[in-house]
């Protein structure tokens, strides 16, 4: 029983079961999933098509926070890639190009990498504060995306485009094939190779591995870069969902539903050991939240309210301190060891 | 003889995969000082930390003055005069000693600090024990043994009745050493019970009256100090006889060098932390830095792997000049470091032992070359095998091991890469004494192979016993040279060091 509950993984996939429950309850169709017009339909479809883009923003944090640092500017950046996108495809005469669409694409993206590449050499070379150095970014990406929009909501009307949010491909959304390959990917770069561990070795400690040789500040750059394509991919979907590039709005607070995510997925904040698959079930519970607070009709006034209050419950339920506080002192029981309980044949306190 | 101030009877302790404890008694009677021995992994550490609360014992009791307690934090054994000290200082460097003693605690009256008062009675502790420094001065200032002294000062405000010393003396000079004891002795007249942990035999003999030997978790018994000879000793602790730790011992013929030095520094220097010297090491040749704490030993090893940028001099290394500006380009010529600091220079405590092994060598390969899982394997086995890590299981946590073994793992993780030259500041610091003389004999087998080795160590002894040319610093310059012939004795070094010159 132990190595069950004592699983990393335990805990975040232990709330995310408990949410889906709690939603059968209330809405019993919940879990049924049904075939309409060749596409996969119900609300846990739902919340893998709308979870898509957290739970590729998380992916990349998740590497970010892994060597010690954070991304506050990923909502910026989905801000600006899906701006870039619709501003580039209205100016086409045929929106619907597919050509078109790939260019628009392939530089929304490549401007998403240099945003990346920005934030990560000013944490690596210039030595600032992460939390700081991507502040910058998250303001001023705003005023970015507002220029590259002019300050208006730009609609596009583009098939191809459409696809990347809105499509399916054989019954499943696009965008959650898109999430599951860079997912797959990330796992794939991460632990085939010795990235991981690399990355674990510098937000583990920073000094310890300089003096190892490890080339930190390129694998610093290498996971901001990351971390901001996959905000900007997050970018391209949430505007190619409602046909909208919205500077003001689009990815607003992303950022912090994001760091949520990695760490209700069991990533400490303080860099070192990380865990993707975590990160996913984390983006998952953040995602079943919202859509719980929606299908249950949570009043919309009381829905940051109880959004914080889930939250603040799922991360006490998280900390070890926390549990061996609640779970320890039941009258009459010996102090139980938070760390391991050993054989029942072991525990006999002499009087 | 009067009762025992603190008794733990039947103490088990276990953590997933490990028994750490099993079963100990421990007596602590009011004016003794008690030493705690055993090898790495013992249980020392966690049966202190039984003691004091951090960790909640699975089995047994600890009584004070005859009464069970249930010590549940570190806080609630210091309210019951109980205090630590433990191995790494944990004080703040950029408060002044007086706040230090006081801090977390401080004498108030109506929510405000009286800081006038904190100066006074910290000034009179320090002199009760003739502790020599101003309460007014910054604690980063202070050398690392007055550090020390002012965390036991903190440790015994509290009308202490049991102090507990966790490797207090592994990073202090001889003379500090003494300072330190002379406290201990003070506190011992004035009727406190001190329990400490050494792996200096000399120093548990010189101080402690009786003693308290653990083997893999047991107790093998308490003794009189003067009762058992340290043959006996070793023996308890280890479970072997001492026969094999003593026969090593080097000299400046052994290895006589030829041809091209591996390194050759000539004019290196960094200021504010070692003057211009020169230094040359050939394949095959162990170089001892001796030297009082303070005196640029570490400043002087740091800049021969480019942890520190040297601002002057040049380096040559197997011939070719090299700049040595990064740590990286140190190690893609073949040298390896050992950090004296292992915690935060050395250890990723999040990785596991395994990862920790490979991780210079993985390193040098980039990230996109990772071992293979059979080549990982073979490795980490071999080398957890050959340094006798334990608990031999490459996926435990590096945090979760004993101070000697996780300093075994940071020696493993270097002799993998096969290096030309070796830097080791202060390997065996912490190590018990088996395990330390099996790494001088891994040192001279190395060096057999062709390694060119510079050692740093605090124990002249062990510098004698190992190098064939010793370099002696004082005040951050290298002051002298000498080949370690049959007529170099320690006092020999601490003269020089005192005279500046050879006698
Ligand atoms: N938190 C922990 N989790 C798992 N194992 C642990 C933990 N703390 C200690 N151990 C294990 O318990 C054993 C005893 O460790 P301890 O630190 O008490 O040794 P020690 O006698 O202090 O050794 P050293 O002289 O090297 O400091 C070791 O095998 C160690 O790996
Ligand atoms: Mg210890």
């Amino acid at each position: 029983m132990k190595t069950v509950t004592g699983h990393r993984l335990f805990w975040p996939a232990a709330v995310l079961v408990v949410m889906l429950l709690a939603n059968v309850v209330v809405t019993p169709g919940f879990l049924s999933v049904q075939v309409r017009g060749g596409h996969l339909y119900g609300s846990l479809i739902d919340i893998l098509l709308f979870g898509a883009p957290l739970i590729l923003i998380s992916i990349g944090m998740t590497g970010v926070i892994a060597t010690g640092g954070i991304d506050l500017s990923v909502g910026a950046v989905v801000a600006i890639s899906g701006a870039l996108a619709c501003y580039m495809i209205s100016g086409q005469d045929d929106q619907g190009s597919v050509p078109g669409v790939l260019v628009a694409v392939g530089l929304a993206l490549g401007l998403s990498a240099v945003l990346g590449l920005w934030n990560g050499l000013l944490v690596a070379r210039a030595g600032i504060q992460p939390i700081i150095a991507t502040l910058i970014l998250m303001v001023a990406g705003r005023g970015v995306a507002q220029l590259i929009t002019s300050g208006k909501n730009i609609n596009v009307n583009s098939p191809p485009y459409k696809l990347i949010g809105g499509g399916y491909l054989l019954t499943v959304p696009f965008a959650v094939l898109v999430a599951a390959v860079v997912v797959a990917l990330a796992g794939l770069a991460v632990r085939r190779t010795a990235l991981g561990m690399l990355l674990e070795a510098i937000g583990g400690n920073a000094e310890a591995s300089r003096l190892v040789g490890i080339r930190s500040r390129r694998l610093i750059v290498l996971a901001y870069t990351f971390c901001a394509v996959c905000a900007g991919i997050a970018g391209l979907m949430i505007s190619s969902n409602i046909s909208t590039a919205d500077g003001n709005n689009a990815g607003l607070w992303m950022e912090l539903d994001a760091i949520l995510a990695v760490v209700i997925g069991g990533t400490a904040l303080t860099g070192g050991r990380f865990t993707l698959a975590g990160t996913v079930l984390g983006a998952l519970v953040i995602q079943t939240l919202s859509t719980t607070i929606y299908t249950t009709g949570v009043p919309p006034q009381t829905t940051l309210v109880f959004k914080a209050v889930v939250v603040t419950a799922v991360c006490l339920i998280q900390s070890p301190a926390f549990r061996a506080k609640v779970f320890r002192r039941r009258p009459g029981a010996p102090p139980p060891d938070p760390v391991a309980s050993p054989g029942p044949a072991d525990v006999e306190v002499r009087a | 003889m009067p009762g025992a101030v603190l008794e733990m009877a039947g103490v088990s302790k276990g953590f997933p995969g490990v028994r750490a404890l099993e079963g100990v008694d421990l007596r602590l009677y009011p004016g003794e000082i008690h030493a705690l021995m055993g090898e790495n992994g013992a249980g020392k550490s966690t049966l202190i930390k039984v003691l004091t609360g951090v960790h909640q014992p699975d089995a047994g009791e600890v009584r004070l003055g005859g009464t069970p307690v249930s010590v549940t934090g570190p806080q609630h054994a210091q309210a019951l005069g109980i205090s630590t000290v433990y191995q790494e200082v944990n004080l703040c460097p950029n408060l002044t000693v007086a706040e230090n003693v006081f801090i977390g605690r401080e004498p108030a009256r109506a929510g405000m600090i009286r800081w006038r008062e904190i100066r006074r009675r910290a000034g009179e502790l320090l002199t009760r024990l003739h502790v020599d420094v101003d309460p007014g001065a910054l604690l980063g200032s202070c050398s690392l043994a007055v550090q020390q002294l002012v965390a036991i000062v903190r440790a015994v405000d509290v009308s202490a009745k049991v102090l507990v010393l966790d490797e207090p003396t592994s990073s202090l000079d001889r003379d500090e050493v003494e300072q330190l004891f002379a406290v201990m002795r003070r506190l011992r007249d004035d009727g406190v019970a001190v329990l400490f942990v050494s792996h200096f035999l000399d120093q548990v003999y010189d101080v402690s009256d009786r003693m308290t030997v653990l083997r893999n978790g047991r107790l093998v018994g308490e003794f009189r100090t003067a009762e058992l000879s340290r043959a006996d000793l070793v023996g308890h602790m280890t479970g072997r006889a001492l026969s094999t730790l003593e026969q090593l011992h080097v000299t400046g013929e052994s290895a006589r060098v030829q041809a091209e030095p591996v390194l050759r520094a000539r004019g290196v220097g960094r200021k504010g932390a070692i003057e211009p010297f020169d230094l040359e090491i050939h394949p095959g040749e162990v170089v001892g830095l001796a030297g009082l704490l303070g005196s640029g030993r570490t400043e002087a090893a740091r800049l021969m792997f480019g942890a520190d940028a040297p601002d002057s001099g040049t380096v040559t290394l197997s011939g070719d000049p090299v700049a040595l500006r990064s740590p990286r380009a140190a190690i893609g010529r073949g040298v390896a470091f050992c950090p004296e600091n292992r915690k935060s220079e050395g250890l990723v405590e999040d990785l596991t032992v395994g990862e920790n092994i490979v991780l210079a060598l993985q390193a040098a390969a980039g990230w996109l070359r990772p071992l293979s899982q059979s080549r990982r394997q073979e490795l980490v086995g071999r080398y957890i095998e050959a340094l006798r890590i334990s608990p031999a299981d490459p996926d435990m946590p590096a945090r979760n091991l004993s101070g000697g073994n996780q300093q075994k793992v940071l020696l493993a993780r270097w002799l993998i890469t096969r290096p030309k030259l070796l830097i080791l500041d202060e390997p065996t610091r912490g190590i018990d004494v088996g395990a330390k003389a099996e790494i001088q004999k891994l040192v001279v087998s190395l060096a057999g192979d062709g390694v060119a080795v510079l050692f740093v160590s605090a124990e002249l002894e062990e510098v004698l016993r190992i190098s064939h040319k010793i370099e002696v610093l004082r005040d951050r310059r290298l002051i002298a040279e000498v080949a370690n012939t049959a007529e170099i004795t320690p006092e020999g070094v601490l003269e020089i060091i005192a005279n500046g010159t050879t006698s």
